[in-house]
């Protein structure tokens, strides 16, 4: 399959050209002109406006070394998106099954409409809207008062947990949809055929239906995990002073410290970072798929 | 091994009937074709008998047992997919082992199980290739293979052969009924082919609408239709319309043909007859008949197809036009517009209720 494709995008290259044109223009002047600017701003002492003095450095990368802190909030960050990534796999997997393989026609689409429906919905709305089920005395609290016969006081707000709900809560469509096109191309009459021969539903799931979503899954916990590690919005929010990670700091050197280098410097790091745990974890993972 | 009854059966899909009152008997160790236009519900029975699918009504043993709280995954039946469904993420080898590790059997006996099996559909070397790596008849045989490693009681085939082309699809028949005969199991295929359906089963059962036609073995049915649906679905057949006269029939120009078998039915009822189109014999009015052709029809060649080893001639009488297959032996053609002579036995023909 691999050499196939292979073969048949070499064959396909020259007349796409023009088709590829247009993106690659895009990509260029949207993306590599201003990640070479920062990759420059990254090694400089100050930002040369305003006509401050500057010359080149390595300090800025040497400060994530020389200080404990910024590795201790890049473990931090690591863990968050591990988790939020478990989480979405855990709610999203088997939604997206159930929308690929049991339901059928309408009640399918209404289904995917409210899967997607985050999407659709501005951030900042959709986490100020945590923050008032979440917080003390919140809808959380009065629903479960009116359900529960005893009192009961769950101020999530400001919490490690309250940041997961809500980076999950934005991310999770990603997985359901990822699986969805995964799972929906699987034939049912695989499923059929392995159940003929004596395979439990639950030895299908293990033994073909995750092999063979496997793509979605991989391609779901990469398009979540990546953005989870740099996420500031949901842990400044819903996080308050528990809410200190890697990309709060990065925020806070180009809003409020205006030390743009710094920041640079601190993003490299962790694209740096990120690109390593995801090449260490392909091969890992392409062997289990 | 095991027999399998079917005893009225019926599953609607909203109003439509898929099946309706459905009784087959498949004998123990037998090869039945199920046989019928597209939407008869073939692969709906095919469904009830896998367990994919429940009937409404009516009752299905397999072995003597009813099987209606029995799941799929416990009937231990052997399926073998239009499209074949071999798993794409594992070996040929690793398909075929499948039903023997999801019922955790040791390593060893799997692996001499897997051989024999590849061994049997003569893809013992090819074990390690993926699905994608095979050729259609390869496939094919491959979910064969898969299918029968688990000792199934019953083998169900949904048109197995239909993605194949002629020349492959004869050659898979003969090995299909190779296998099916080495190892003795009871064979239920699904086909729309009928020539497919005469030459490899011992028994046919034609559906239609989802009712149960006619079924008994090939020969039976090919030379006693019961209704016009069963002898022109089933072969070939010429068809006349007319009053019965006890034995026979009078056409609407007063002419009669006498039937050897059939019903037997009160004169004057509407009734037809029917006759393979191999067993008329052409001649010119000069020529000499056969003693034991009772029944005689004139009429005019109209069209006459050449397919080498035989001709169909296509003649026009009283506003029909009667098909009749001729051995080419080297013997005079006759032209079209000639004015000829049809004539064959009575045993030739079966007497149809209308
Ligand atoms: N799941 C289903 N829902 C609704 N209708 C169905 C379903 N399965 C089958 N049918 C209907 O039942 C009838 C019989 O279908 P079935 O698949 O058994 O036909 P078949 O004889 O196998 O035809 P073919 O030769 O085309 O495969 C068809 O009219 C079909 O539309
Ligand atoms: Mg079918």
């Amino acid at each position: 399959m691999a050499e196939q494709l292979a073969t048949g995008s070499r064959r396909g290259l020259r007349p796409a050209l023009p088709l590829l044109l247009p993106a690659y223009l895009w990509l260029t002047v949207a993306i590599f002109l201003p990640l070479s600017a920062m990759v420059f701003f990254s090694f400089m002492t100050d930002l040369p406006l305003a006509g401050k003095e500057w010359s080149f450095t390595l300090g800025n990368y040497a400060a994530f070394f020389s200080q404990s802190l910024y590795l201790t909030l890049l473990l931090a960050s690591l863990r968050l998106g591990l988790e939020v990534t478990l989480w979405c796999v855990v709610i999203g997997y088997p939604a997206a099954y159930v929308l690929a393989k049991v339901l059928k026609g309408r009640s399918r689409e209404a289904i995917f409409l409210l899967v997607i429906l985050p999407f659709w919905s501005n951030g900042l709305v959709r986490i100020f809207s945590w923050a008032m089920v979440l917080r003390e005395g919140g809808i959380l609290d009065i629903t479960l008062n009116a359900v529960l016969p005893f009192k009961i006081n769950i101020d999530l707000m400001y919490s490690y947990p309250a940041v997961i709900i809500g980076l999950v809560h934005s991310y999770v469509p990603y997985m359901v949809l990822t699986c969805y096109l995964t799972l929906q191309a699987i034939d049912d009459s695989l499923i059929e055929a392995g159940r003929s021969l004596g395979a439990s539903r639950l030895q299908m799931l293990k033994r073909v239906i995750i092999p063979l979503s496997m793509p979605g899954l991989i391609a779901g916990a990469a398009l979540i995990f990546v953005p989870v590690v740099g996420s500031f919005m949901e842990p400044r929010i819903l996080g308050g002073r528990t809410g200190t990670f890697y990309g709060t700091v990065i925020e806070d050197q180009f809003v409020a410290v205006f030390n743009w280098p710094l920041g640079a410097a601190l993003s490299f790091i962790l694209l740096a970072v990120v690109l390593v745990i995801l090449a260490l974890a392909a091969p890992v993972l392409r062997r289990a798929g | 091994m095991a027999g399998v009854q079917v005893s009225n059966v019926s599953r609607s899909f909203g109003a439509h009937k898929a099946l309706d009152h459905v009784s087959i008997d498949f004998p123990d160790g037998g090869f039945y074709a199920l046989l019928g236009p597209s939407g008869s519900g073939k692969t709906t029975l095919l469904r009830q008998i896998a367990g994919f699918d429940f009937p409404d009504s009516g009752r299905i043993a397999i072995g003597g047992e009813s099987v209606e709280r029995v799941p799929v995954e416990k009937r231990r039946i052997g399926m073998v997919f239009q499209n074949y469904a071999l798993f794409p993420n594992m070996s040929v080898a690793d398909n075929v082992a499948f039903g023997l590790s999801v019922r955790g059997e040791a390593k060893a006996t799997i692996a001499t199980e897997v051989q024999r099996a590849l061994d049997l559909v003569q893809l013992g070397k090819l074990g390690g290739r993926r699905p994608h790596q095979l050729s259609g008849g390869q496939r094919q045989r491959v979910a064969l293979a898969r299918a029968i490693v688990t000792k199934p009681r019953v083998l169900l085939l949904d048109e197995p052969l239909g993605a194949l082309d002629k020349a492959l699809r004869v050659d898979m028949q003969i090995e299909l009924k190779r296998i099916q005969r080495e190892i003795g199991i009871t064979t239920i295929f699904v086909t729309h082919d009928q020539e497919e359906a005469l030459t490899m089963s011992d028994r046919i059962g034609i559906l239609r609408d989802g009712r149960l036609v006619q079924e008994g073995p090939p020969e039976e049915i090919y030379d006693r239709p019961q209704s016009e649906f069963a002898a022109t679905f089933l072969g070939d057949a010429n068809i006349f319309r007319g009053d019965a006269t006890g034995h026979g029939i009078r056409l609407p120009d007063g002419m009669t043909i006498a039937a050897g078998s059939g019903p037997s039915l009160a004169a004057g009822t509407k009734a037809s007859c029917a006759v393979r189109p191999e067993r008329i014999q052409i001649s010119t009015g000069n020529a000499k008949l056969d003693m034991g052709n009772a029944n005689m029809l004139e009429g005019q060649v109209s069209k006459r197809i050449f397919a080498g080893n035989n001709s169909t001639y296509f003649v026009d009488r009283d506003g029909q036009t009667v098909k009749v297959i001729v051995q080419n032996t080297g013997a005079e053609r006759l032209a079209e517009g000639q004015p000829v002579v049809l004539s064959w036995s009575p045993e030739s023909t079966v007497l149809i209720a209308a």
